[in-house]
């Protein structure tokens, strides 16, 4: 069925079309629009499944956890602070092995408060255990969403799944997408098929003590969940291809980039923005691609390696930042290529805080760094700004202040 | 015990409920349970409730080596018939 539709309420739409069952949720600011919706499913008896309104995200995120493990297909959403929040329970989905969709909006984290988009809040769960997953349109929102029950669930992987959209450039803005029904999905995602789940039969205690002699094997366990995500990751954007007609990519999508000299690297929004300045590039006979990473975790080593092998130069574009390093994107890019391939790159940080990002700037910092006039790390867009001016008027009114 | 491949390599956190799974937790122990078997009925309750599975469901005998003293199976027996006792240095 084509709808006319924010993000955030495709999603709540794609996981009523997922036959989701089990639903804790609670609300933040970009995501509210989401549980909500799903609560109106639920009253208006549109979507069979139980909503546990619960007292915090850590709550949320438990119960997330335990709706999975009674062998239910689980969903919940977040923003932010809210994943923040969660932050334990979230290596505790990851460790204990449960399938699990969770969509994050993604939001700046404060202080300085701020409620719009970048992607630090998922990228600081980069090391949790989840995988992660970044969109770049309405449509690629709901088909994700229907895709990351195929793959959290696959035995092979049972690792939960963080699906990222950025917040009010897709959570809040309409767009027409197709938003199949489920008897249309249930073809593609038969029900959830649990490897085991909480029986009283048969009891059993999740995330007990585990002693040094096996508790580096259970780690080494979640790599391989995360190894084995690739292909299945692939094999759930092909067969969706083949049932839908849709396609977003697999672990990464690219944009003209068979005969690119220089590559963009983006995630997100950010990318779809990129594919606007790839075309004015073009237009003034520029040779440039994009290549979007659309899984982040697990990352995609090997596509990268090729898709980069003999281009001129790259320009990764981070909408976060790992304190005392770097853009977390470039790092990765980077390790990626690490004594396979040697690619120029350079690192644009740009998008904090929900700083609209133009395919004009892009298509700038792109020219400038392959031009070599960029330094190996760009804030851009970095200006004089009123809270520099006011931080320096607070500053001499203390001066003054401790001097009397 | 046989699994199909796929499921090879996976490990997790995992445990079944019995006695010791979580380590010698008798050594817990300030109050010890001391039942008297003439208010006792063989209800049952305490060996339900026994969060160390540390009473024997046939003779209802406790294991101190597990049992922690917590006091569970004194506040769920229906005849009062389990009394927490201080330990004493012996």
């Amino acid at each position: 069925m084509r709808v006319l539709e924010t993000g955030n309420h495709l999603v709540a739409l794609a996981a009523n079309a997922a036959a989701v069952e089990v639903v804790p949720a609670y609300p933040i600011t970009p995501q509210t629009q989401i549980i909500e919706m799903v609560a109106e499913l639920i009253v208006e008896g549109k979507m069979d499944a139980e909503y546990i309104p619960v007292e915090s995200e850590h709550s949320a995120c438990a119960a997330l956890v335990s709706a999975s493990l009674t062998g239910a297909r689980a969903f919940s959403a977040t923003s932010a602070h809210g994943l923040a929040y969660m932050h334990e329970m979230l290596h505790f989905a990851a460790g204990i092995r449960v399938p699990a969709v969770m969509v994050n909006v993604n939001r700046a984290l404060g202080p300085g408060w701020n409620i719009w988009c970048d992607h630090q809040d998922s990228i600081s769960q980069r090391d949790t255990g989840w995988l992660q997953v970044y969109v770049s349109s309405h449509q690629e929102v709901v088909d994700t969403v229907i895709q990351a029950y195929r793959i959290t669930e696959d035995h092979s992987v049972l690792l939960p799944l963080m699906l990222n959209l950025d917040a009010f450039v897709l959570s809040h803005t309409y767009m027409d997408a197709d938003v199949p029904d489920r008897e249309e999905v249930s073809r593609y995602l038969p029900g959830y098929r649990p490897l085991w789940k909480l029986d009283p039969r048969k009891p059993v205690t999740h995330g007990s003590v585990v002693y040094p002699v096996d508790f580096s094997e259970t780690r080494e366990s979640m790599q391989l969940g995360q190894d084995n995500a690739r292909s299945v990751v692939s094999r759930a954007a092909e067969e969706f291809r083949d049932v839908f007609g849709r396609w977003h990519g697999a672990m990464v999508d690219g944009y003209l980039m068979e005969d690119a000299e220089f590559l963009i690297v983006a995630m997100g929004s950010i990318a779809a923005e990129s594919k606007v300045a790839v075309d004015g590039l073009r237009a003034r006979g520029k040779s440039v691609g994009l290549l979007r990473v659309r899984f982040f975790r697990p990352f995609p080593i090997e596509e990268l390696r090729e898709l980069c092998a003999g281009r001129e130069g790259l320009l990764v574009i981070d909408r976060d930042y790992s304190y005392g390093m770097e853009g977390a994107l470039y790092t990765e890019v980077k390790a990626a290529l690490y004594g396979h391939q040697v690619v120029p790159a350079r690192s644009l940080i740009v998008g904090l805080g929900g700083r609209d990002v133009t395919h004009e700037l892009i298509a700038d910092y792109a020219c400038k760094a392959w031009d070599g006039q960029l330094g190996e790390i760009t804030w851009g867009d970095s200006h004089i700004t009123r809270a520099h001016e006011i931080t320096r008027e607070v500053l001499c009114e203390f001066e003054e202040l401790l001097d009397t | 015990m046989s699994r199909d491949d796929e499921s090879v390599g996976y490990i997790t956190s995992i445990s079944r409920p019995v006695k010791g799974c979580a380590g010698d937790t008798g050594e817990w122990r300030v109050f010890r349970p001391v039942k008297d078997d003439d208010k006792c009925n063989n209800c049952l309750l305490c060996w339900v409730y026994c969060p160390e599975a540390s009473i024997a469901k046939d003779t209802l005998e406790i294991d101190f080596q597990y049992c922690k003293g917590c006091g569970i199976c004194a506040v769920e027996c229906p005849t009062g018939a389990i009394e927490m006792v201080k330990e004493e240095k012996r």
